[in-house]
């Protein structure tokens, strides 16, 4: 079943608490997506969040006072990011029965410490208790891409200021300031400006199958290909200076010739090890939005990379994309969403 | 419409109090294999793992997928965490047959599981955010106002949440695997234990436990030749919000609609008498009765009548939880599934001790939250 | 997140109990008793540290358990120049992925490269394929942290996890609490259906809307229906007590509150009760100003009245 993405929506994104629940910060999003497709009884609904880091259990079950559920509505939730969700709802929408779906993502990283509540996803025998933080393992991957590549600091260097610079053009992103080369490290070889910011965000997406695509959206971005693969947890055990299971998406997936990418890449050097894993050709553009390292709600990070290259196609400025999102320590899981013009 | 979906394998631990024995890995693992090994495959044939559990502060490991992948073979493979409270283990089932149904994968191994005892399920289920303007105290207290006002507008007897505790105990002696054996259980047993959430008494409630099941799932391709699949007859997922004005929280809305899509796919108009056997989620005693009506087993007011009447016994003539059902064994994040996968055994005629005779279709239900989310799967011998 | 105190932690009281099953349970043994140890995987390979599977491949390892290092060489490493109070060293070190002789895996670990001031840059001697040893801790209890870093050749050197929050209440609860501060109950009426939410949401869950017209109720109302706690409860004054849906007059939703000053065994669906407020001098932006609800001396409501609310 061919399916598009019809409508896309993202909050004004913030870099710090405005005293929003999530469920207020998610409503009006859904309330535009709403609007803007036309549509507000979908076949079915998928959401991503995290208990962690919304501090209790459950988040998502306040979260469906935001979609007016009622009559009752055909719905799931995954604990991972909104990408995944889709992933979820673009399934369901191959089975032939139904035409729309939201999915939708939220999350409030400034309420707590997000590096070290991401310290809980690892291994709770080996690497959990010896607390390391999100950012050290990190900057462990970024050591191993940077003497296996030969790329320097430099480099990263560039990609954050390219980043930054894109995200203040994007009013959706944060305004974020050019890196300053001379600040120190965050955790070597990563600097403050390496690291995606702490954001709190949400966004949503409608998803609708043949005609029905084509009657909501004048240039719908059509999901060609949509795959996702998982690599070994133990970071002992795997090529950190590689990401296999971005590759392995991407050739599942065909890339193909894309003229945009938008990247969940958390750190400077991902963009980079993403870049290879991908097999993206210098041409293409990356991370117009500015991409993680300008904005990063996290759990809606991912979603919102689909979004911003389904944009792309919805604005008529490119005729095929790639987005790409990650869950896991040091991109562990990979997913790749390339999309095209009718 | 969907593609052909078959259970072909299906694995359970043991279920305990504390499995003390075993790492989360290992846990997991031991369903994982149990259902590989009655599939006849092994990690490399599975295209794709779907995991599923209640929230992650039961264990205090956040999205656990990302540690499991490796104990699951799931290295360059799709991995996936579904997340839908009590009701969970169903939803990730339908996640999985999604998959199949979707033609995407061939074969998908689902896991699902809940190590209860390495924290506390009251105090994961209690922890609220400060300034929270409602009371609410754990599943037990949660779900008793609703029973309460059950009975009132039925008009049961007392006795009725009684005979269920005592009927799913009955069912779990003759159940290998199941955490509650408890020889010689009766009505004055159950009516010893104490009042804990009147009018709910100890035995009246489901245990903690510790436990995973796990099904491998395969398209109609690689069904073929496979012994005594089980087939997809229908699917289907409903959620409606927690609170809101008019809410019929005893008989909720998303229930019916949901039995009514799974019933519609499947051809079944009149469920007591086209199904053979229910597994069906019923954590506190009350919850047969409701859910009979529900579920449309009979007319609204009716459901506790067919319990006394002991229609739903294991000798009755819709037998409701032939396992022993989650009175009986309880890993929150696992009991979903287990009823799916009950379901499933049923019709494949591998339910052992627990065989239904003749069982050709079967439901399997789940739901969570505060009883909003609801997930339901009809199986079936034959092929659809 | 903010720098004042948190207002919200999540910590299991004692800490997670997490079995370790046989092979988790082999390594952290022989780590108690000083030694280093990988197991065989099928295809020959020995993973360090063990896990009951193969991570190539999810295969079932051997039984087999092979003693790797005390020499270890790094494979990957960071520097943190500014620990976190999680981390295993309060001064500036790194994090390594340190793979043992014999060892066709690594582990990560910290390793010790000396004293820094904070802040310090990596030294020159912190370099991949640097050579380390474990450093073992006198006391070992067979947790990871027996081994207490790990340090260069020659030179020299349970699971309680908090994780805090500042979480607003949000708009909607917030002005709820301002109202309750000043001792009124406030909701929302919906634009579209007209049902008035107490307390007020800012949406209606049924239309999924926003909304914004405020409504006063009183502090009266009827309880729907309830349960008898005999479980103790921090917030309640004694077992049993009784939680209650308390349907407040002009609102359209039910909400769960304590029901008290009255025995268990006398409340009743359809009973008449008040808010108890504490003397208004002890008054905040909290649920904590009502006791309790507790009889009002009127007759009860017919069950007819409430039975669309159950």
């Amino acid at each position: 079943m061919n399916t598009a993405v019809v409508a896309f929506v993202q909050s004004a994104h913030t870099g710090e608490d405005t005293g929003l629940s999530e469920t207020e910060l998610l409503a009006p999003v859904i309330a535009e997506v709403k609007q803007k497709s036309g549509v507000s009884r979908f076949g079915f609904t998928c959401s991503g969040s995290c208990d962690y880091l919304a501090g209790a259990p459950f988040s998502f079950v306040a979260a469906l006072d935001a979609v007016g559920a009622w009559p009752p509505i055909s719905e799931s939730h995954v604990e991972m990011d909104a990408a995944w969700a889709l992933y979820e709802a673009w399934v369901r929408l191959q089975h032939g029965d139904i035409d729309t779906a939201l999915v939708y993502g939220f999350g409030k990283s400034s309420q707590g410490d997000l590096r070290e509540i991401m310290t809980l996803q690892l291994d709770p025998y080996y690497l959990a208790p010896l607390g390391p933080d999100q950012v050290s393992l990190a900057a462990l991957q970024a050591r191993a891409y940077l003497e296996s590549s030969g790329a320097e600091e430099d480099d990263l260097l560039a990609v954050a200021a390219r980043s930054r610079a894109a995200g203040r053009a994007n009013p959706y992103a944060l305004d974020l300031p050019d890196p300053d080369p001379t600040v120190g490290y965050e955790v070597a070889p990563l600097r403050p400006y390496d690291v995606a910011p702490i954001t709190d965000g949400a966004a949503a997406i409608v998803l609708a199958a043949g005609d029905r695509a084509r009657e909501l959206c004048e240039r719908p971005a059509w999901i060609r290909g949509i795959d996702h693969r998982s690599d070994a947890h133990q970071l002992g055990a795997r090529d950190l200076t590689r990401s296999e299971s971005a590759a392995l998406a991407a050739a599942r997936v065909g890339v193909g010739d894309v003229e945009v990418a938008e990247l969940h890449a958390q750190f400077s050097h991902e963009e980079l090890i993403l870049r290879a894993a991908l097999g993206l050709p210098d041409g293409v553009v990356v991370n117009p939005s500015g991409g993680p390292l300008a904005a990063n709600p996290v759990m809606a990070t991912g979603l919102i990379r689909i979004g911003e290259a389904a944009a792309r196609i919805h604005d008529g400025s490119a005729t095929r994309t790639l987005a790409h999102a990650t869950s896991g320590p040091c991109l562990q899981q990979n997913l790749v969403c390339v999309m095209e013009a009718e | 419409m969907a593609n052909p979906c078959a259970v072909i394998g299906v694995g359970q631990t043991e279920y305990r109090t504390k499995r003390l024995d075993v790492s989360i890995a290992g846990l997991v693992r031991e369903a994982a294999l149990r259902a590989l090994e009655d599939a006849d495959l092994t990690f490399g044939d599975i295209d794709a793992v779907v995991i599923g559990k209640a929230p992650d502060l039961f264990e205090g490991v956040m999205m656990p997928e990302a540690y499991l992948a490796d104990a699951l073979g799931a290295r360059g493979k799709p991995v996936m965490r579904v997340h839908t409270a009590g009701s969970v283990g169903g939803s990730t089932a339908l996640v999985a047959a999604g998959l199949i149904q979707g033609g995407v994968h061939d074969r998908v191994l689902v896991v699902a599981y809940e190590k209860q005892s390495e924290s506390n399920a009251t105090w994961a289920l209690s922890t609220h955010p400060p300034m929270t303007a409602s009371l609410v105290v754990g599943a037990g207290g949660y779900f008793a106002p609703h029973i309460r006002s059950y009975i009132r507008r039925s008009g049961a007897p007392d006795h009725i949440g009684t005979l269920v505790a005592v009927k799913d105990r009955v069912n779990a002696l003759r159940n290998p695997y199941a955490h509650l054996k408890i020889e010689g259980i009766s009505r004055e047993m159950v009516e010893m234990t104490p009042m804990l959430w009147e009018p709910l008494r100890y035995l009246e409630t489901c245990p903690s436990s510790d436990g995973a099941a796990a099904m491998v799932l395969a398209s109609e391709s690689a069904a073929r030749g496979v012994n005594r699949p089980a087939w997809v007859h229908g699917a289907a997922m409903r959620s409606e919000p927690i609170f809101f004005a008019g809410r019929d929280t005893v008989n909720p809305q998303a229930g019916k609609d949901c039995a009514a899509d799974v019933y519609g796919q499947a051809g079944i108009t009149d469920p007591r008498r086209e199904l053979d056997c229910a597994e069906v989620y019923v954590p506190f005693s009350w919850y047969e009765p409701m859910w009979l009506e529900n579920l449309g087993f009979c007319g609204e007011g009716e459901g506790w009548k067919l319990t006394e009447q002991g229609a739903t016994a294991f000798e009755g003539d819709i037998p409701w939880n032939p396992s022993g059902g989650v009175l009986s064994s309880n890993p929150i994040g696992a009991s979903g599934l287990i009823r799916f996968a009950e379901a499933a055994q049923q019709v494949r005629g591998l339910a052992g001790d627990c065989q239904v005779e003749g069982a050709r279709r079967a439901l399997g239900h789940a739901y969570g939250g505060g009883a909003q989310f609801y997930a339901m799967w009809v199986v079936g011998t034959e092929k659809p | 997140m903010s720098s004042s105190a948190p207002n919200h932690a999540l910590e299991f009281p004692g800490g997670y109990t997490r079995s370790v099953g046989p092979v988790i349970g082999r390594f952290l043994t022989e780590l108690r008793d000083g030694r280093l140890v990988g197991v065989r995987t099928a295809s020959g390979r020995v993973v360090v540290p063990p896990t009951e599977y193969d991570p190539e491949d999810g295969s079932a390892v051997t039984g087999e358990f092979v003693e790797v290092g005390p020499d270890c060489t790094v494979e990957s490493w960071s520097w943190v120049p500014r620990p976190r109070r999680s981390h295993p060293l309060q001064r500036p070190f790194a994090w390594a992925l340190i793979r043992p002789d014999g060892a066709d895996t690594a582990l990560l670990h910290a390793l010790d490269l000396g004293v820094f001031e904070e802040g310090a840059k990596p030294p020159r001697e912190l370099r991949t394929g640097m050579r380390v040893r474990p450093k073992w801790r006198s006391e070992r209890s067979g947790g990871i942290g027996d081994i207490e870093c790990f340090r260069p050749d020659i030179a020299m050197i349970n699971d309680s996890r908090r994780t805090e929050y500042h979480l607003p209440p949000g708009r909607a609860l917030e002005r709820f609490l301002e109202g309750i501060a000043e001792g009124r109950f406030l909701g929302h009426r919906c634009g579209v259906c007209g049902k008035v939410y107490v307390p007020l949401k800012g949406l209606c869950p049924v239309d999924g809307v926003p909304t914004t017209e405020e409504v006063e109720v009183r502090d009266t109302g009827t309880v729907t229906t309830f349960a008898v706690n005999n479980i103790p409860d921090p917030r309640a004054p004694e077992v049993p007590f009784v939680s209650a849906y308390i349907l407040l007059d002009g609102s359209d939703l039910a909400m769960l509150a304590l029901v008290a000053g009255v025995p268990a065994d006398q409340v009743r669906m359809g009973m008449r009760v008040r808010a108890e407020w504490r003397p208004r001098e002890e008054w905040g932006a909290t649920m904590a100003n009502i006791k309790w609800f507790a009889p009002l001396d009127e007759p009860d409501v017919p069950f007819a009245a409430i039975k669309d609310h159950l």
